[in-house]
């Protein structure tokens, strides 16, 4: 099982409260996190990726175990503890501070 | 017994004030979308309670929001919950928040790049929409004006959304340039008399009119004189702030440009100059009285360097003789240390026998005057910087 936290503006977009938890057919990667996330949430469609290129939206980073994941591939499989539900796969807004 | 229902939307979120048809004492419920820049609110002329906003953030881009109980409740009118993001063959639906624009072999080539602010051209990028203007029939059509400049026009309720590429097509495409607030298409009018004629304005392009609801386009700016590009009467390239109409008589258009107030009596064909005594004539927005046509409403500022009010008092000015002679409204707004700015979108009247006018500024207050303009008063104060103002006058 899957745990994705999302910023606190698509939480209330979604209508949710806390993370979100979900199953995911086949290997694991940010671009099936993301399809499955959007299936049960149409209305993150856009929000986090670009609706024709599917790019990460450029303010907008992945974390998880403590890692930027926003450069690596759509396609590459997401770290065992992810999978596992060990650990959260989160979807950050950036931040310069000040 | 009449009410009025002002829409705001602000840097931070949307708020709705209102009043009944005494416009003393106000209601305000808000924030909406709490945090996003909602540019535009407003309501269908056919089912008052059928409004439209548009939420936007750089981090997370567009959304269209929809209510349908006058802005109690709202919701992304796209894909429900657990529905398929893609149809049977696997294609991604339309959803709600989705502007993409028209790359079609037909009609993509001559639409991918404008002009940059250094003369190169330039991809054209969706950012936000800036306009939305339903239907004057059908609560379900709603156009939307975008930046980078397109018209996007939607006939299920917000459901989906596709793009009017007979503007981007026409011809100009290429030559139109972004202003300082970026490449917007940000004034649709509808012709109540005319259902295939519509009118919209682009900063930095000009203004444009199209006779068969949209399909094809042709630019009206025959008049228009702008010394800051290097062609001053060039076909586009003009930086048209703002153009409103009375739907009276809706071949008389007035238009506040960068600089220049201007008036059309021919639907655009040709412009005249009507700044006449106005101490500047730049400015943003510019509105027409409810009940009489020839009176027009516009806040000038100093400058395009120095966008606040000149001396540091805020004034409307108001001509009854559809431009050249203005007047400067006072009463009730301040008269010294005022450094605010008002937005393009940010002015509109209600429809009830003595005109009300709102106006909000970028310092978060929102004047409204239920004579005419002969005196203001502040009907919130302390909202975040104001985007935009639309009225409804409910019965």
């Amino acid at each position: 099982m899957i745990r994705v936290i999302l910023p606190s503006h698509l939480r209330t977009l979604a209508h949710i409260e806390s993370e979100v938890t979900f199953d995911v057919k086949g290997q694991p990667t940010q671009r099936t996190v993301l399809d499955a996330l959007e299936l049960r949430y149409p209305m993150l469609a856009g929000t986090i990726r670009d609706h024709v290129t599917q790019k990460r939206r450029p303010f907008l980073r992945f974390f998880a175990c403590e890692e930027d994941l926003s450069l690596e591939p759509p396609d590459a499989p997401l770290p065992d503890a992810v999978v596992s539900g060990q650990e959260p796969f989160l979807i950050v807004g950036a931040v310069a501070g000040g | 017994m009449s009410k009025v229902r002002v829409l705001v939307g602000t840097r931070k979120g949307g708020f709705i004030l209102t009043s009944d048809g005494q416009r003393k004492r106000w209601d305000i419920s808000g924030p909406h979308f709490a945090g996003w820049e909602i540019y535009h609110m407003k309501g269908s002329a056919v089912d008052p309670n059928r409004l439209y906003a548009s939420q936007s953030s750089s981090w997370f881009g567009q959304i269209i929001q929809r209510s349908d109980d006058g802005g109690k409740t709202w919701h992304q009118p796209g894909t429900p919950p657990g529905d398929p993001t893609t149809t049977p063959d696997g294609s991604p639906k339309g959803e709600s928040n989705k502007f993409v624009y028209d790359t079609s072999a037909k009609t993509g080539k001559p639409l991918l790049t404008h002009q940059w602010y250094d003369g190169t051209q330039h991809p054209w990028e969706f950012k936000r929409v800036w306009h939305l203007e339903p239907s004057l029939t059908d609560p379900d059509m709603v156009y939307a004006g975008v930046e980078d400049a397109a018209l996007f026009r939607t006939s299920d309720g917000g459901k989906t959304w596709h793009e009017l590429a007979g503007l981007r097509g026409h011809g100009t495409g290429p030559k139109w340039a972004p202003g300082a607030g970026g490449m917007c298409l940000h004034t649709i009018l509808l012709d109540p008399n005319n259902p295939g004629r519509i009118y919209i304005a682009i900063s930095a392009a000009g203004a444009f009119r199209s006779d068969d609801g949209g399909k094809t386009w042709q630019p009206i700016n025959r008049g228009l004189k702008s010394n800051y590009i290097p062609d001053p009467n060039a076909e586009v390239g003009h930086c048209v702030h703002r153009i409103a109409m009375h739907p009276a008589r809706p071949d008389v258009l007035y238009m506040q440009k960068h600089w220049d107030v201007m008036r059309s009596d021919n639907a655009g064909q040709s412009w005249d100059e009507v700044s006449g005594n106005l101490p500047t004539d730049f400015g943003f927005p510019i509105e027409v009285h409810a009940h009489e046509p020839e009176t027009v409403y516009i806040v000038p500022i100093k400058s395009d360097a120095e966008h606040y009010p000149l001396e540091g008092k805020l004034r409307v000015y108001r001509s009854r003789t559809g431009g050249n002679e203005w007047e400067a409204l006072t009463k009730g707004l301040p008269q010294r240390d005022c450094y605010v700015n008002i937005l393009r979108d940010a002015m509109a009247v209600d429809k009830l026998d003595s005109c009300g006018i709102y106006f909000g500024t970028t310092g978060g207050q929102v004047y409204a005057s239920s004579n005419g303009g002969d005196s203001w008063e502040a009907i919130v104060h302390d909202l975040p910087p104001v985007f935009s103002v639309e009225v409804q006058t409910l019965k």
